[in-house]
């Protein structure tokens, strides 16, 4: 969590938002989608980019907002604003990347209810300016995106001996298929967290 | 078109080889940090059970009136708005039944709004074009999928509460490869049972 008292300063917050409180692996937030889309990392790609766009903009909107929305109901609000946004996203998906789309399935959907965008509008844009709100939700998409892509990587690597659609393991390589089902993405997520965690405890001591 | 599979095989695989949970990967934000405590983990489960159930039926009458009017594209700001709708009536039906089941129950409902299985199970409802009654059923497996795999897991924490667990691996870390084990044994019998 970044705290409201610190000031914010973009390089403070790109830190923060990339490493020391990246939503995956320290917060452990939004790994619902996280885990379903990195069997390929074309795709993976593809979503994170559309979270990325929809916590920036979120944020932008939810801070342009936050004196008009009462303390009540801005939930809600936020919830409307996030779904707006994942609405663009899907729309532009189908329209031009339609087999991605068809991949991605709910997924895309389920950004709206991803715990990071939320998070952030809650935590960051409802007690910042507009321009650092936005890009408080531009670092902590990419932070979510670097985690994905790390994942997907190796799953794709081992699971279809592929990277981005490209044959690079040798022919005498079998495929691992359970890589590309779902326990390897809990496996791969609960090892990318031990090794952040080791290395963050190094750097503490 | 509403695909052939009988009721009881889409129950039986929406509990077991397509858990929401662990073949799909929805409603884990919640599933991780409650899974901490049983009893929290019963409430929440049941009444993830109801919800699910009642908003696959709703929105599935929802989604025809959208279809109807041809504006399938709101699909997702209107599921949402309905399942906060849904979410917030039967927290006030269940205060005024009964005081008792609302302590149990009612305190876990305000948190499912946001719990992405709920919408998961209307999207995946959409896009396999289900039936109204295969919706119900889906909905309602797939509640039942998730009670049980929050329980199993909640159960599996406390016995390894006091294990020697690397430093760096406690926490989401060990829970996230219990959770894999879990799902290897889901998906085991994916062979048996498919739902699609």
């Amino acid at each position: 969590m970044s705290n409201a008292a610190a000031p914010a300063r973009p390089g403070a917050i790109l830190k923060s938002n990339l490493w020391t409180s990246n939503p995956i692996f320290m917060q452990v937030l939004g790994i619902c989608s996280a885990l379903a889309v990195t069997n390929l990392l074309v795709n993976t790609f593809i979503m994170a980019v559309g979270v990325v766009f929809t916590t920036a903009m979120s944020n932008l909107t939810v801070s342009l907002l936050k004196k008009m929305i009462p303390r009540k109901v801005r939930m809600i609000v936020q919830t409307l604003v996030i779904a707006f946004y994942v609405i663009i996203v899907d729309i532009v998906l189908r329209a031009y990347l339609p087999d991605v789309s068809r991949a991605l399935g709910p997924y895309v959907g389920l950004i709206i209810t991803n715990c990071i965008i939320m998070g952030r509008a809650e935590a960051f844009a409802q007690s910042n300016p507009p321009i650092i709100s936005f890009w408080d939700g531009m670092t902590s998409g990419a932070g979510y995106m670097g985690v994905l892509m790390v994942i997907a990587f190796f799953r794709e690597l081992f699971g279809f001996g592929t990277l981005f659609g490209f044959r690079v393991m040798p022919g005498w390589f079998p495929d691992w298929t359970i890589m590309v089902m779902p326990p390897s993405a809990f496996f791969f997520l609960g090892l990318i967290i031990w090794i952040g965690k080791n290395i963050m405890n190094r750097e503490a001591a | 078109m509403a695909p052939d599979i009988g009721y009881f095989s889409l129950f039986l695989a929406s509990i077991l080889t397509s858990n929401i949970l662990l073949a799909n990967f929805l409603g884990m934000c919640s599933f991780i940090s409650i899974s901490k405590d049983i009893n929290s983990s019963n409430g929440l489960g049941m009444a993830v059970t109801l919800v699910l159930t009642i908003t696959a039926g709703v929105n599935w009458a929802i989604l025809q009136l959208l279809q109807s009017l041809g504006i399938v594209y709101l699909r997702f700001i209107v599921f949402i708005i309905v399942i906060a709708a849904v979410v917030q009536m039967l927290e006030m039906i269940i205060d005024r039944i009964s005081p008792r089941l609302y302590m149990s129950l009612g305190i876990f409902l305000p948190l499912i709004t946001v719990n992405c299985a709920i919408l998961g199970v209307s999207l995946f409802m959409e896009i396999r074009n289900y039936s109204f009654l295969q919706s119900i059923v889906y909905g309602f497996g797939s509640g039942l999928g998730w009670w049980l795999a929050i329980m199993a897991l909640a159960a599996i924490r406390k016995k390894t509460e006091k294990a020697p667990i690397p430093a760096g691996l406690q926490g989401a870390g060990i829970t996230m490869i219990t959770i894999g084990f879990m799902a290897m044994a889901f998906i085991g019998f994916s062979g048996m049972l498919q739902v699609q």
